[in-house]
């Protein structure tokens, strides 16, 4: 299996690298497959690998206790992940899980070490890799923790419901993340929610409202 | 109305990562468009949305009220 630098140089990690360096470093990536489902880091585990994605979409998620699964991202083509716990050496902050069949590089801490000593450039690559994601993971904190992101989820579907006359409209997550001022795994944890608070049901490519009632209480809630 | 996701193939850039997310096989390549095909399999997962970057693919949901 040859790594293929080309890859390489789509990775925000190596923008503006010599073609030149990228041949030079790539015998330090290995290539990890992985299939539908597939767990390839485990949250609080120790894995040292900075992981690329080369096909397919990886889901970064955590999990809580009792098994709720917060999306923090999705790796796409280009995109890499367990960037913290290979910098810092600590466990691993989330898990990744693939989406469909997915390849991947990776490139161990060590590895990954000596060629930012000897190419600092890629180190400040990294940098803006970590800021760009810090600034995700704030503006995902913000919605988590400062909006009241539910009720304004429960307002919209009662507004754009179909009472039976024809009137309603169809909107995906991303319509109603942009309606709310949130991102689309928000709007995937508040549909979950109102699931298992039985104010509606999610019926295949229908949302149906099962308590009216219910779901006006919780769009009407205080802060 | 379809009961598939929808494909605006002006923003589509045929990078086919929706399709290698499809579970049910709703979705193919053709040539370098991504196409939908109809089936009862589709459970809408929306994960050929989520991970669509161009925005040209959507879920949109049917939005009722039970015994209205």
């Amino acid at each position: 299996m040859a790594i293929q630098t080309d890859f390489l140089k789509r990775s925000r990690y190596f923008f503006d690298i010599d073609l030149a360096v990228l041949d030079s470093i790539a015998r330090f990536f290995f290539e990890k497959k992985a299939e539908r489902g597939e767990m390839f880091l485990l949250e609080g585990e120790t894995d040292e690998v900075l992981y690329f994605v080369v096909a397919g979409a990886v889901k970064i998620l955590k999990t809580s206790a009792d098994g709720k699964e917060q999306i923090l991202n999705i790796a796409r083509p280009g995109d890499s992940f367990n960037d913290a716990a290979v910098f810092d050496g600590d466990p691993n902050p989330a898990a990744a899980q693939a989406m469909g069949p997915v390849v991947l590089y990776g490139i161990r801490k060590g590895n990954l070490e000596s060629i930012i000593r000897q190419h600092p450039q890629i180190a400040l690559n990294g940098i803006k890799v970590l800021a760009r994601q810090v600034r995700h993971l704030s503006s995902l904190i913000e919605d988590l923790s400062f909006k009241h992101v539910i009720g304004r989820i429960a307002k919209i579907l009662l507004n754009y419901a179909d009472d039976g006359t024809g009137t309603g409209q169809r909107l995906t997550q991303q319509d109603m993340a942009a309606m709310a001022g949130t991102v689309r795994e928000i709007v995937g944890r508040s549909l979950k929610a109102l699931e298992s608070e039985r104010a509606i049901r999610l019926d295949h490519h229908r949302i149906v409202i099962t308590n009216k009632e219910a779901l006006e209480k919780i769009m009407e809630a205080p802060l | 109305m379809s009961e598939g996701p929808i494909i605006d193939s002006d923003k589509c850039n045929g990078c086919g990562l929706c399709v290698s997310v499809c579970q049910c096989g709703a979705l193919i390549m053709v040539g370098n468009v991504v196409t939908v095909i109809e089936t009862k399999q589709c459970d809408w997962c929306t994960d050929c949305e989520a991970v669509c970057i161009t925005g040209a693919l959507r879920c949109p949901f049917e939005i009722v009220i039970e015994n209205a």
